[in-house]
């Protein structure tokens, strides 16, 4: 790991606005500004954060015969969604699988028109573009977009603080995705995001990012690092990949089923045909051993992860394993989120988690910890 | 009274054979928001270099080690009631433990003022 750090297009507005930058996924990016984790996730929760995500990668699929359903139709050879229902101008979040039902990563894909756009997690990007070279050369030509920006806007005056950019984005629903002109270029905009908040994710050439910040900034929104995007999204009980799901997990297993829509389970009109499809169908209809589950500690320390869980305080036999956790400041305690035996996934269940030594229970809780203001 | 530093950024105020022991301004500055603090039991018998409590912001967990040998005398409870205050007064009324020391010459290992300001510079 002694490869250089890469910098997004945004460096300069981060060290202006005091950032602490950390090394992730590759990347320097902030943890940080001055005001601190607490008061970037409050802002976020109460008025508009401005979350630089351009770490992340954005990927094209043209499909060479000119036609998106053959686009859409070679991408479910790898996910389990049903890519071709996807209505131009949509986006949906969906997952690469393995042969075994892992998690290679999770994304969202959008229909663009005429043609698919992924946006994948930066720590996965490299290994995405190799699958899908691999697998739908054939059908699509790939490109990732390497001289764009992504920034995110987040928070109930999200839709404001763009607005004042792009009108038109005020019109857009959940999940709904298109091209508006903004600082006279062409951004692509998602009205969908990562932290329980409305809001929207905001693709720019990488030469325009750093004036949209500042115009965003100047319309009313902070800058928000990472601490607090993962306090946000564990909050609102979004999976991080690397933590809450891997290669190990399965959508199922992860709770992520609402992802896969009838037409590719059992039964359905384009049945399987994805990485590990026999396992994950088997495991919608009988159900699994392990479900991830959100978790509250019953005492004020958090449990953070990899605490492993035990049923009792004396038994030496871990039940499963803490994936994510922290502080809430939202909902002003603990939280956290891992995997329990399936007969513990339901409220109130008790389980022990292990932290300094010292055996801490928690109770299982329904997710989202923090209740979304999604505008559908 | 004395003051003396550590460089797990302690400080530790000595009045007599008492060290009421801190954490400095500049590691509340660097943990963040602090949301939980636990202390040692009054009464331990606690060696230099122990780990013995524990500070955690949104951010992460961190140890708090004895940074003198001796027994613990006193635990700040407000701090534990309201583990931001570290963040409001870390070197004032934001203390965490009092330790009677068991051998004053440890002191002698520890940084002064300004030997501590260079090491933070």
């Amino acid at each position: 790991m002694n490869a250089p750090l890469r910098e997004t297009p945004l460096a300069g507005f981060h060290a202006a606005h005091g950032a602490r930058m950390v090394p992730f996924a590759g990347y320097s990016m902030p943890v940080h500004y001055k005001d601190g984790i607490m008061k970037e996730h409050q802002a976020t929760r109460e008025s508009a954060g401005l979350f630089d995500v351009s770490h992340m990668g954005q990927i094209v699929l043209r499909p060479k015969s000119g036609q998106i359903a053959d686009a859409a139709r070679a991408l479910e050879d790898l996910v389990p969604a049903d890519i071709a229902a996807l209505k131009p101008g949509r986006q949906r979040y969906t997952q690469f699988t393995t042969d075994e039902g892992g998690i290679i990563d999770d994304f969202m894909a959008v229909n663009a028109g005429d043609h698919l756009f992924l946006v994948v997690n930066a720590a996965c990007k490299e290994e995405d573009e190799a699958h899908l070279r691999q697998h739908l050369s054939d059908q699509c030509d790939i490109e990732v977009l390497r001289d764009r920006a992504l920034i995110a806007i987040q928070g109930p005056q999200a839709e404001k603080a763009l607005a004042s950019l792009a009108p038109g984005v005020k019109d857009m629903r959940f999940m709904d995705w298109g091209v508006f002109q903004i600082l006279g270029a062409d951004a692509f905009v998602s009205r969908s995001g990562y932290t329980g908040e409305d809001g929207y994710e905001v693709s720019v050439p990488a030469s325009i990012a750093e004036d949209l910040a500042n115009a965003l900034v100047e319309a009313g929104a902070a800058p928000v690092g990472l601490g607090a995007r993962d306090s946000l999204r564990l909050e609102a009980g979004l999976c991080l990949y690397g933590n809450d799901i891997d290669k190990t997990t399965t959508p199922v297993e992860a709770g992520l089923a609402w992802s896969i829509q009838k037409t590719r389970r059992q039964g359905g009109e384009r049945e399987g045909g994805f990485p590990g499809a026999p396992i994950i169908l088997d495991q919608i209809e009988s159900g699994t051993k392990r479900l991830r589950a959100g978790l509250k500690p019953d005492g004020r320390a958090p449990v953070r992860a990899g605490a492993p869980l035990y049923a009792d305080e004396t038994s030496s036999t871990v039940i499963g394993t803490v994936t994510s956790g922290g502080f809430g400041p939202s909902v002003g305690c603990p939280v956290a989120m891992g995997y329990v035996p399936s007969d513990k996934a339901r409220e109130g269940a008790g389980v022990f988690a292990e932290v300094r030594g010292k055996r801490l229970p928690m109770s299982v809780a329904p997710l989202p910890f923090f209740v979304k203001s999604y505008k559908r | 009274m004395t003051k003396k530093f550590t460089e797990d950024h302690e400080w530790l105020a000595i009045d007599g054979d008492v060290a009421t022991v801190g954490i400095t301004s500049h590691a509340q500055e660097q943990l963040g928001d602090i949301v939980f603090v636990e202390l040692p039991e009054t009464g331990r018998t606690v060696a230099k270099g122990e780990s013995i409590a524990v500070v955690e912001s949104v951010k992460a967990a961190s140890d708090v080690y004895a940074p003198v040998s001796g027994e613990v005398v006193e635990g700040n409870q407000t701090i534990v009631d309201t583990p931001e205050s570290v963040n409001a007064d870390p070197e004032g009324g934001s203390w965490f433990f009092k330790i009677k020391l068991s051998d004053p010459s440890e002191l002698d290992g520890l940084m002064d003022d300004r030997a501590y300001k260079a090491l933070i510079a």
